[in-house]
């Protein structure tokens, strides 16, 4: 029970670190970022090939941060002459690089699944109240609740983060005040598409790289982004706690089903409370 | 007999009373205008009227039956229907196909799956388009077509539903003063089976057209009666000029 | 929300509604018709299965293309019901009869079913968040049909499906197979052009343009919306049918997220809402994955992903876009 609430814990974790760079696009720009899974895909798979040592795995974490830089501000430049366009044209552009990407990855590492074990030192298991728990998932843990500090000092407490907010909440009249805002976007995107390939780095331990995990790894970002609210990052972490233990409890009591009651969860959010826990009503209902 | 009766409507946004206790009734057959200041309340007490938004409190009475909490759908079919504000129309189709739509929806006959040749519903629309000023406009596309044409296709749009009342919120908007004139004979000559309650802030419109009145100011109604009363009225002067503060106007 | 200018359909303002084939358009759907049906005489089978693979796929596209082209429900995860009708058709041929035309029912119905399962909340959303939940619907249905392998095979496909029989003789012949193909394809193309010209279908358009001003006229749009969204995933099925009898296999890759957003990119590229543009689409997607695929290593994907960037980007209205503003300026 205990090891349940903690892999709970341990995923929802990973999620937070992936699904809060989504939900800042998707709050500021209104832009559903479908190549967010490859970019976490990309990630596991540099954990994957490097891992075993703590070279190895700093060295994959490094080069994942710089890949997902370069890679988030690339498709803030190419989706942002589909500004004007719906909402949805810009999403389909993403999933178009979705697929190249993801097809990149499997010329480059083959259609097989790869796993990835966790660095030296932290591949053992701990005594945690009494039950046995892998030494990796609880800094794994730990990780997450430093960066939602981090994130949440970034957003709360300092200028970019103000702006990033008001964006957030009202896009046109900060843009009416006269403040450009392509730079704090494309950072956003910049450092959100980070998060999502070193996302990938930490998760390889427990999911490994497979050809299809982008699209597993994206709907569960997707869940969370939309239960949390669009552009919440307090809503990012407690939709990624509860999605965390959701998703774990019904792999654990119903395998086969496991996906639907994510659909399910994420349908009744979306029909009942549309705005998610902590979006603002600006959100709504995006064509 | 009253085709519409509001009793005590309320609805806010946080903490905002957008309608606060409105009472409004009108007469069958009446040709009865709402007006205010900006930020009165009248759009918002035009969607609680016509199921759009749900209301916060108190009732809608349609004919005397209450339609509180029925759908906008449901009371569109029980005889109420709509122009738009900002005229709402569908960019891929002519004016006629526009007007078809609402046609075949009100025309008795379940919506076929498959094709089906319906001169009746060609005929009607074309019947309603002219009546509205658009009979040489049937195929032209609805982005061709200017600010005001798209206006009285809304109303030719309203009127295909078959209303037994007939909501029309600005319909005058952005009209210039030949189209307006047109709009207010066509207005003018519906038949008495049909009551119109209008939203409008053109108050030479208003005061042709209508011979009943609402005043509407900060949510709440001002006052209610003739033209002549309202064009009287030294309150609601003072509502559109500014000049009354919310006390002098509503004295508790 | 500026109700004339927003599209509710990828690629911008949607195809006007489609007109009866007068004159030389009908002529033309005519000649398309009997040279499609000619085509076993004159291709050699390896031409001709290629052929069949785009009849399959062309009908699946057609039924995505009535919900984002004529509805503007943008659907990622239209290959649910497209691999749970494969699948189901498999199964009946492998364990009751390939008798057709119950292996097509089959799939109609499964398809239908399983469309109807999963539609009746994913409806009331619109634009990218139906996507979304569309989304999760394919990869629901996906990881479903991968534990159910008693029935489904798991990870290795449904092997072993038998060919289709029409009266008791099996259609081994590639031309045969076609034919079939042909016939049902040709059915169900017309099912849903009838429909996309049908008052419902204008309905459906005017949901489309400006759902609102639908309810505002007495519409129960949530309805009609849940009403194309089953038909469309019953002729998915049809097509996944199609797709068991063709190619005598399923996998689960037919169900997913690929398939899916192949089927997308087909409708987009032909221009959505045109129906016939979608199989021009669909034998676009067919050619460069499985013609020109083997020559790029397999990697017939990696140049879908490019065109679909580029097709994002170039071609608002796609291929059909081009042909319609003769009728309609005035």
């Amino acid at each position: 029970m205990l090891v349940s609430v903690l892999n709970g814990l341990a995923i929802g974790s990973l999620l937070f670190i992936l699904a809060v760079g989504l939900s800042l696009v998707f709050g500021m720009m209104d832009v559903l970022n479908l190549a967010h899974g490859a970019l976490f895909l990309g990630g596991a798979y540099l954990g994957a090939t490097f891992s075993g040592s703590w070279g190895g795995f700093l060295a994959a974490f490094g080069i994942a941060a710089v890949g997902g830089l370069v890679a988030g501000a690339l498709l803030s430049l190419m989706t942002a002459p589909l500004r004007r366009r719906s909402h949805l044209d810009q999403a389909l552009l993403t999933l178009g690089v979705a697929f190249v990407v993801a097809e990149l990855l499997i010329i480059a590492f083959g259609d097989d699944p790869l796993s990835a074990a966790a660095p030296p030192a932290l591949d053992g298991s701990v005594t945690v109240l009494g039950a046995v728990y892998p030494t990796y998932r609880l800094v794994l843990i730990g990780v997450g609740a430093v960066l939602a500090v981090a994130v949440y000092l970034v957003v709360e407490r300092t200028r970019v983060g103000a702006l990033v907010r008001a964006t957030v909440a009202d896009r046109e009249m900060v843009a009416a005040v006269g403040i450009d805002n392509r730079l704090v976007t494309t950072a956003v995107f910049a450092v959100g598409s980070l998060l999502a390939t070193t996302a990938g780095v930490l998760g390889g331990p427990i999911y490994g790289a497979r050809p299809g995990l982008d699209a597993t790894v994206l709907i569960l970002a997707l869940v969370v982004v939309v239960i949390g609210g669009l552009g919440s990052v307090r809503g990012a972490l407690v939709g990624a706690l509860i999605i965390g233990q959701v998703d774990t409890l019904g792999r654990v009591l119903l395998p086969e089903l496991a996906s639907f009651v994510l659909f399910g969860a994420l349908a009744l959010v979306l029909v009942l409370r549309p705005q998610g826990l902590f979006g603002g009503p600006a959100s709504v209902g995006a064509r | 007999m009253t085709a519409l009766r509001c009793t005590g409507l309320r609805r806010s946004f946080g903490a905002l009373t957008a309608v606060d206790g409105v009472d409004l009734a009108v007469e069958a057959g009446a040709r009865h205008a709402l007006i205010g200041p900006n930020g009165a309340g009248k759009s918002t007490l035009f969607k609680l009227v016509t199921g759009t938004m749900r209301a916060h409190a108190g009732r809608v009475e349609l004919a005397g039956r209450d339609v509180t909490r029925l759908s906008e759908v449901a009371r569109c079919r029980l005889g109420m229907s709509q122009t738009m504000q900002h005229a709402s129309l569908f960019p891929s189709m002519t004016a006629a196909e526009t007007v078809a739509l609402a046609v075949q929806r009100h025309s008795g006959e379940r919506i076929a799956l498959l094709p089906r040749r319906r001169p009746a519903v060609a005929e009607r629309a074309g019947e309603l388009l002219a009546e509205v000023g658009l009979g040489d406009r049937r195929d032209v596309r609805v982005p061709a077509l200017s600010h005001g044409e798209r206006k009285q296709l809304e109303v030719a749009l309203a009127l295909a539903c078959r209303p037994s009342l007939l909501l029309l919120d600005e319909p005058a908007a952005g009209m210039s003063p030949a189209e307006s004139a047109r709009l207010v004979a066509l207005l003018a000559g519906l038949p008495p089976e049909i009551t119109v309650l209008f939203v409008e802030h053109d108050l030479d419109l208003v005061f042709s057209l209508a011979d009943a009145v609402t005043v509407l100011h900060l949510g709440r109604v001002l006052l209610s009666g003739t033209p002549d009363e309202v064009r009287a009225s030294e309150e609601v002067r003072q509502a559109y000029l500014g000049a009354g503060r919310r006390e002098e106007l509503f004295p508790t | 929300m500026t109700a004339v200018d927003a599209p509710a359909v990828p690629g911008g303002t949607p195809a006007a509604t489609p007109r009866a084939p007068r004159g030389r358009a009908g002529l033309l759907a005519v000649a398309v018709v009997l040279v499609l049906a000619a085509v076993p005489f004159f291709l050699a089978p390896f031409a001709t299965t290629t052929l069949t693979r785009i009849l399959v796929f062309a009908l699946f596209a057609v039924s995505l293309d009535l919900l984002v082209g004529v509805t503007g429900l943008p659907s990622l995860g239209h290959a649910a019901y497209f691999g749970a009708g494969a699948y189901a058709a498999g199964w009946v041929s492998i364990n009751v009869t390939a008798q057709a035309p119950v292996p097509l029912l089959v799939g109609a119905a499964v398809g239908a079913v399983a469309a109807a399962l999963t539609g009746w909340i994913t409806v009331r959303s619109a634009g990218v968040f139906f996507l979304m939940l569309t989304l999760a619907i394919g990869e629901s249905v996906q990881q479903l049909a991968n534990t159910w392998d008693s029935v489904t095979g798991g990870a290795n496909g449904l092997t072993g499906v038998p060919s289709v029989r029409i009266a008791g003789e099996p259609l081994t012949n590639a031309g045969f197979v076609y034919w079939y193909v042909l016939a049902v394809f040709l059915l169900g193309f017309a099912i849903v052009w009838l429909v996309a010209r049908s008052p419902f279908g204008a309905a459906l358009r005017g949901i489309r343009d400006n759902e609102p001003r639908m309810r505002a006229l007495g519409y129960p749009t949530a309805l009609y919306k849940y009403g194309v969204f089953v038909l469309a995933g019953g002729v998915a099925g049809i097509a996944g049918s199609l797709l068991a009898a063709q190619a005598r296999f399923v996998a689960l890759s037919d169900l997913g997220f690929l398939t899916a957003s192949f089927a997308l990119l087909a409708v987009i590229i032909g221009g959505a809402g045109s129906l016939w543009g979608a199989c021009l689409g669909a034998a676009l997607v067919i050619l460069i994955r499985d013609a020109l695929g083997p020559s790029l290593d397999g990697h017939g994907t990696l140049v879908l992903g490019v065109v679909f960037v580029l097709v994002v980007y170039l071609l608002p209205r796609g291929a059909a876009g081009f042909r319609l503003p003769r009728r309609n300026r005035s």
